[in-house]
């Protein structure tokens, strides 16, 4: 298979927030490689991640040599009148020889489209599209060749989808669990004046504080306000609106009002995607280290291809690398997951 | 003077004054920082807003803490006691063994903090920038260090690696 051929089925995606991830993710068995550069054009804008052009020039050199491919995440929503960063980004992108852009806007998917044709275009989580009608627009205005659909479906949903659209479908199989609308977000901006989709950081490390009580306990804050307070022994997550705990009048004893801080772990319904028509898996977690990406590359790397040798899959025990140590199977199993 | 005990064996355990052993390990730590800010520039650019930023790591078992200033201009690495550790911008708190799974990138930071097992306070905007620069650097910062220091580096790195396995 030729680093741009993207016809193989199990397609595994991995993240990579720095050049050492991303050839840990390569060298771990990652078919592509996702990466971002170190600015608002990602949705994974973290101070100290992500690549410059020379890095990404290189690591996309690194990862063809071995036959893997690296796609661009330019997934963020360039704020009106100022394009200019996406289309620098684009154009360095196409410069490197990147084997697709991932994208959420559709002035970038145009913009692409028509500057840089011939390039491969990923409709990212971002964009939201779970209907056929939304993925079909993005198709065929804009030439998208796979959607990374939104972790609220069941498989048969997902299914069904998959019959009714020009394209290939990638799932995320592991890790965060964002249960929010992607791109529709807004809760970091009503916060602390960042937007998630625009700027590209859920909760900025910059307006998180921990404050450790005399007793051990934790408390976490974004922009002042407290997210969640953990006993001394009791599991942390990530300190997001989405999974913190809130005393509310009819629950004073603080409850998860939207999310618990759970990671997503699809190993088990690996067979049942792929016979859903799912094409691609993706791992979460660019801002993750490169311990956490060999460990789960390499565990995925291992289970798709034994299904694809007609074997059942061995998955190592991932929980301790998961958000609060556990795990759900989220919507992918059923509607009823909360 | 404080005393107590290094982290050595149990047969070699000994009573050494902290201020002593922090002077003592001041010229080694010295020699660790300056080379990995000569042989990972890209490091240092990654942390570039806090090169001036004073982080304090908290080996919690441990009588003496890690006072790093990561300026590539004048590289700080020195060894102070817990109690009295100087004014800082970042603090990052946990076992030594935990420590050293993150620097040696055998461990991921973000399932140490899931767990409890590590703490940070202060800026954390400035340790998650420290945490994504070191761990862009292939292989171990650990390894490396213990190889500057030629067979007994290397030596002293295993057995602390069997004994954080034990752990």
């Amino acid at each position: 298979m030729s680093p741009t051929d993207f016809s193989t089925a199990g397609e595994l995606v991995c993240p990579a927030g720095t050049p050492a991830a991303l050839r840990t993710a390569v060298d771990a068995g990652a078919d592509s490689v996702y990466c971002g550069f170190r600015n608002a054009t990602n949705a994974r804008n973290f101070p100290g991640l992500n690549f410059t052009p020379e890095e990404l020039e290189a690591s996309v050199a690194y990862a063809h040599a071995r036959g893997a491919r690296v796609l661009l995440a330019l997934n963020t929503y360039p704020p009106a009148g100022k394009v200019d960063l996406w289309r620098e980004a684009a154009a360095i992108g196409a410069r490197v020889g990147v084997d697709a852009f991932i994208v959420a806007d559709m002035g970038v998917a145009r913009h692409i489209a028509q500057t840089h044709p011939g390039s491969r275009l990923h409709l990212s989580v971002q964009a939201a599209a779970s209907s056929p009608e939304a993925i079909r627009y993005y198709c065929e205005n804009f030439g998208v060749k796979r959607v990374v659909l939104p972790r609220i479906l069941t498989i048969p949903e997902i299914r069904a989808i998959k019959s009714e659209i020009p394209c290939e479908i990638e799932t995320f199989i592991f890790g965060n669990h964002g249960l929010m609308v992607e791109g529709r977000c807004s809760l970091t901006n009503w916060m602390s004046g960042l937007s998630t989709n625009m700027d590209g950081v859920c909760s900025p490390a910059a307006d998180v504080t921990y404050e450790r009580e005399a007793d051990g306990s934790m408390r976490s804050c974004l922009s002042g306000f407290t997210i969640d307070h953990f006993a001394p022994d009791e599991n942390a997550g990530y300190p997001t609106i989405c999974k913190g705990r809130y005393v509310a009048p009819h629950r004073p004893e603080g409850y998860y009002a939207f999310e618990e801080p759970v990671s997503l772990n699809l190993g088990r319904l690996l067979p049942e995607l792929m016979e859903a028509g799912v094409h691609a898996f993706k791992i979460e977690g660019r801002q993750r280290s490169k311990s956490y990406v060999r460990s789960v590359v390499r565990s995925f790397r291992q289970a798709v291809d034994a299904i694809r040798a007609g074997a059942e899959p061995d998955l190592a025990n991932l929980v301790a690398l998961t958000e609060g140590q556990k795990e759900t199977q989220g919507a992918f199993r059923s509607k009823k997951w909360r | 003077m404080t005393e107590t005990q290094m982290m050595t064996s149990p047969s070699q355990r000994r009573l050494v004054p902290v201020g002593l052993l922090c002077a003592a390990l001041r010229p080694v730590l010295g020699r660790v920082v300056r080379r990995i800010a000569q042989h990972h520039p890209e490091m240092f650019e990654r942390i570039a807003p806090y090169q001036k930023s004073d982080f304090v790591i908290v080996p919690v078992e441990l009588p003496f803490a890690l006072h790093l200033r990561p300026d590539p201009e004048a590289p700080m690495l020195r060894a102070v006691p817990q109690d009295r550790l100087p004014e800082h911008d970042a603090r990052i708190e946990g076992r030594f063994f935990t420590l050293l799974e993150l620097v040696d990138g055998e461990s991921d930071g973000d399932a140490a903090f899931f767990s409890r097992d590590l703490t940070i306070s202060g800026n954390t905007e400035a340790v998650v920038s420290l945490r994504n620069a070191l761990d862009d650097v292939d292989g171990s910062v650990a390894q490396e260090t213990a190889d500057s220091f030629g067979p007994p580096g290397r030596a002293f790195l295993s057995m602390l690696r069997r004994r954080s396995a034990r752990q």
